[in-house]
């Protein structure tokens, strides 16, 4: 009999399994991919201390921890649909249905496209489809590519793909249109990437201190920038000052045309040139994965600091719909720690739901890791998270009331 | 050029791992074992796994983790699987998507 049936087996679904588990619960995870890991099993960069975040490493040691538990972990499943019963939940699946009393969802995030013309063409990927094929698979994306879209995201990918010897050519804005807004703005992705500064100290360094602290100077910055040459991390070329404006092939990627752009984004007629590659990366940042919470009934908040819609959820984990819990990028878009963290605060919840945690200050302990941890996070994918995380728990707190 | 990345300098190189054969629109070509249909034909340079159905330009792998859907093949007779989630195994016959006839039937797929 399962107490709690777990979606997803990435770090949050594994740390609640665990947390679940330790505290006599029936534990069942499952996940669609073919192994558990998530998006941890990917990952893999230099922490400011010079050590490495090996996310397939923290996949193994969270995973060999679950299985001493007795966590019970399926993979190759796919769930479509959770509808909530008298007792609990029935959850629909590739492999047939679950009855559970409990459900937490920890589905990850999803990649945002950003449509340009050719970008149907084989040899096209989304980064995080690049890292899980460099890293995970072990296969050649190709030769030499070309990124397009500069954020958090793909810059560490970007450095991923060259540790596993793919030259990537150059990193360059898309097009600026309705769908990419900001992703096309170089003001708004210059200000993004002094963010990740750390990541590349030297690069930084070379611009001046001064710079990361004044708007008016990152605006000179820009306009000094060279069109065409940019920036360098790790040596790959990130000009924020270059489009893409199609992907050129015929059966399958041949190149990139890009053109110059001004500071604000606005195509400079006649720069225009095509660039060899036979691979292309489309960047355009994450979202929380939240269908299946929507088919739960569960109500959403609009906040954009946290990636788009997300779950209405308190500090528990808990959502306002009985027996549904939420944890990880679902809840908004952060690392692989916050992610863990919240994991462990889902589990114990449930756990405590359930009459089985005895020690009430492990939740509130665990509660305030997830702020530590938060607060101590290498890659901050948006700057205002903290203040999303709090209108979240007001709206939760505001809806409980109404009710 | 794609290929297989063999060595690693902070992931180590590659284990030796089983080798097994898989045909690929009646052709066979050589796989790792417990590795994914897309990172199999990936290895062997196939970048084209389906065209599409009304307009038929390729189209191959996008996001590698079954968002998508543009992975789609027919795997041993099943049609609509997806290469990125799906194991590779010992005589698996995979067979690209096709373009179709149009305009498209109502309830043609059903057949």
């Amino acid at each position: 009999m399962t107490d709690v049936l777990i979606v997803g087996a990435g770090p949050a679904g594994l740390s609640a399994g665990i947390a679940c588990a330790q505290h006599g619960l029936q534990v069942k995870i499952v996940d669609e991919f073919p192994r558990p890991g998530g998006r941890l099993l990917g990952q893999l960069h230099e922490e400011p201390d010079g050590t490495w975040w090996n996310g397939m490493e923290e996949a193994k040691r969270l995973l060999e921890q679950a299985e001493k538990l007795g966590v019970d972990i399926d993979c190759g499943v796919s769930v479509y649909d959770a509808a909530k019963t008298k007792e609990g939940w029935s959850v629909s699946s590739s492999h047939g249905n679950f009855e559970v009393p409990k459900l937490l969802l920890a589905t990850g995030a999803a990649e945002m496209a950003l449509p340009l013309p050719g970008w149907t063409l084989p040899g096209v990927m989304s980064i995080g489809g690049a890292q899980v094929m460099t890293n995970v698979h072990r296969v050649r994306v190709g030769e030499r590519g070309i990124v397009v879209g500069v954020n958090i995201l793909s810059v560490a990918i970007a450095r991923e793909l060259q540790l596993s010897g793919i030259h990537v050519d150059r990193m360059v804005l898309p097009a600026q249109n309705p769908v990419t807004r900001d992703a096309g703005n170089p003001e708004k992705v210059f200000q993004s990437m002094l963010r990740v500064a750390h990541l590349a100290p030297s690069t930084f360094m070379k611009l001046g201190s001064k710079l990361l602290k004044s708007k008016t100077m990152q605006k000179l910055a820009l306009q000094f920038l060279p069109g065409i040459g940019g920036i360098r991390m790790w040596g790959i070329p990130i000009q924020l000052k270059a489009a893409a404006l199609e992907i050129i092939g015929d059966k399958q990627v041949e190149g990139v045309k890009i053109v110059k752009i001004n500071a604000k984004g606005a195509p400079i007629p006649g720069t225009e040139k095509v660039i060899p590659a036979d691979f292309v990366c489309i960047a355009g940042g994450l979202y929380p994965l939240v269908e299946l919470a929507a088919v739960a009934g569960c109500p959403f908040a609009y906040l954009p600091e946290l990636g788009g819609h997300v779950p209405l959820h308190n500090e528990r984990m808990q959502t306002p719909v009985e027996g549904l819990y939420v944890a990880g990028n679902i809840t908004g878009i952060e690392g692989a720690k916050v992610a863990a963290a919240q994991g462990t605060v889902a589990g114990l919840s449930i756990a405590d739901e359930f009459g089985k945690l005895p020690e009430k200050n492990l939740l509130s302990t665990a509660i305030e890791t997830v702020e530590v941890v938060r607060q101590n996070a290498t890659i901050q994918f948006h700057p205002c998270i903290a203040q999303g995380r709090a209108t979240v728990k007001n709206m939760s707190a505001q809806h409980k009331s109404d009710a | 050029m794609t290929g297989r990345i063999e060595h690693h300098p902070i992931l180590g190189s590659l284990e030796n791992r089983k080798q097994i054969l898989f045909h690929f629109d009646g052709k066979t070509y050589t796989a790792c074992e417990s590795e994914t249909i897309a990172a199999a034909l990936l290895a062997n340079g196939v970048r084209t796994l389906r065209v599409h159905e009304e307009k038929g330009t390729p189209r191959g792998i996008y996001c590698n983790i079954g968002h998508c859907f543009e992975c789609r093949v027919t795997v041993n007779g099943v049609k609509g699987i997806r290469a990125c989630l799906t194991l590779v195994e010992e005589g698996m016959n995979v067979e690209s998507g096709v373009q179709l006839p149009v305009p498209f039937k109502e309830g043609g797929h059903q057949k």
